[in-house]
This record gives structure tokens, sequence and C-alpha cells, in this order.
């Protein structure tokens, strides 16, 4: 924070800085919500407690935090408010725990052990690839190719940290239910990073 | 559980292991099984990357150089 700022108390924003983070807020409240207008509406909410605030940053990066922070809040309302209704549907009236896993059986040979072609592979420097933006438009489509309900529940645990007791609480399915779906979650991830980013990287 | 793991069970204990405990007879019986396994050592890894990924996403420090 430059002597000035300090002085003025003045938030770190601009236009130019606005912009970018409530870019990056839509692309994070779209992959939870799959609703752009209801993602929309939250970012702008979050934006606008943020600029109202009378809260001094240390700079960009503590402000964006600090809007993240918000907009995470915001999205953990809205979705325990909503998560039964969204998610019941979908969760219910499914054939078990074994049909969940059934579409990854086809990465595993006979007795369960991976297939040569599936097997997965070393992953150079996957640090780098953090700061790549076309990393995290891949990223985005292999959140998107996650069925819905999987990708909620994942969502809910990594992206708004909420612990997984509560998560199946709130979605009225057993802790085991819950535990296979955030599994599902992580193989169908990193098999479509693996195939989408990875594999072409390691050329 | 299986005296032996095989893949399948490995990797569904290695997405466990961030919902639970382990007992102490499955962390051994991952140890065992990664020891002798390059693919299953390298889905570790990777659901580390995703663990980083997303805490990344969190924070907003997803944008990558523009």
């Amino acid at each position: 924070m430059t002597h000035a700022d300090a002085q003025a108390g003045s938030p770190p924003w601009d236009d130019a800085t606005i912009a970018a983070i409530r870019r990056d807020m839509l692309r994070f409240a779209r992959m939870q919500l799959r609703d752009g207008g209801a993602a929309e509406d939250m970012v702008q909410e979050a934006l606008m407690a943020a600029m109202s605030s009378a809260k001094r940053f240390e700079g960009r990066a503590a402000f964006k935090t600090w809007m993240f922070a918000i907009l995470r809040n915001k999205i953990v309302d809205h979705i325990r408010a909503s998560s039964r209704e969204i998610c019941a549907s979908a969760l219910i009236g499914r054939a078990g725990e074994d049909a969940e896993l059934e579409d990854f059986d086809v990465l595993f040979d006979r007795r369960g052990f991976w297939n040569p072609d599936d097997r997965p592979a070393t992953w150079s420097d996957p640090e780098a690839s953090f700061e790549q933006a076309a990393f995290w438009a891949v990223f985005d489509i292999c959140m998107n190719n996650l069925p819905e309900h999987i990708a909620r529940v994942y969502t809910m645990r990594e992206f708004l940290e909420l612990e997984t007791a509560e998560i199946c609480a709130r979605l009225g399915i057993t802790s085991s239910n819950c535990f296979v779906i955030l599994h599902r979650a992580r193989l169908g991830l990193r098999e479509c990073l693996e195939n989408r980013w990875f594999q072409g990287e390691a050329r | 559980m299986k005296m032996m793991m095989n893949c399948k069970d490995v990797t569904r204990l290695m997405s466990e292991r961030y919902e639970r405990t382990l007992s102490l007879r499955e962390r051994m019986s991952l140890q065992v099984h990664t020891a002798m396994c390059v693919g299953c050592t390298n889905y570790g890894k990777h659901l580390e990357v995703l663990r980083k990924a997303t805490a990344r996403l969190r924070e907003g420090n997803a944008g990558g150089e523009k």
C-alpha cells in the first residue's frame, strides 16, 4: 500500500481491479451454484458489501481474499437454505454406492488393478500449472463434466469447507454415501485433468 | 477388509482419508500397496494437487497470468 492510500484509507480498487476480481468471483460462484443468475446476484451482493465497508486492506491481494470470504459465506448460506430441495431429487432413488461408481469400473481390470492406459501418470510441476489461466479454464470444464449432485457435494466439501457430517446431514444421506460421492468426484476430476491438461503438457 | 487391497480399494481409501481418520490397519495396507504401485502413488499425489487447486480457488488465487 502506498503512503497516500494509507492516509486516505482508500480501498485498493479501481475499475480494472474490480472487473478482474468480479470475473474470478463469478467463476467461483458458478462452479458452486450452476445457476448463472443466482451466481451473478451473489457476486453483486458480495461486491457491494465489500465496497461499502470501511475496512482497510493491505493491498489488492488482501482485498480479494476478503471479498472471496464474503462470497463464500453467502454461498454457504444459500446452500444451507436450499440444498435439501436441490439435491434430494438427485440423491434419492439412486441405486446405491456400487451404481454410483460403475462408470469408473472401466479404469480397472477384473481384479481391480489399473488398466495400463488409465494408470495415473506423473504430473510435471502442477504448481506451475496453477499460474496459467488456461489451466483454470480446463479445471472449470472438468468441474462441469461432473454430474451435478456429485459436483455439489464436492464443492460443499472443498470450496466451502463444510464438514462431511454437515453435508450428509443437510442432504439427508449417509456418511458412507457421502464418502463415495466425494471419491467419485475426485476420480472424475483427476481423470479429466490428466486427459485434458497434464497429458498434453508432458509432451 | 481384504488382506490385499487392489487399486480400486486403494483409491477409495485415499479419498476417505480426507474425510475420516483411517485405522492403523488401513494405513498400513495403503503403505504396503503404494510401495509397489506407481499408479496409486501418483493417484495420491494427484489428490493433493486437487486439494491445493481447490484451496487456490477458495482464496481467489486462481486467475493465472493475465
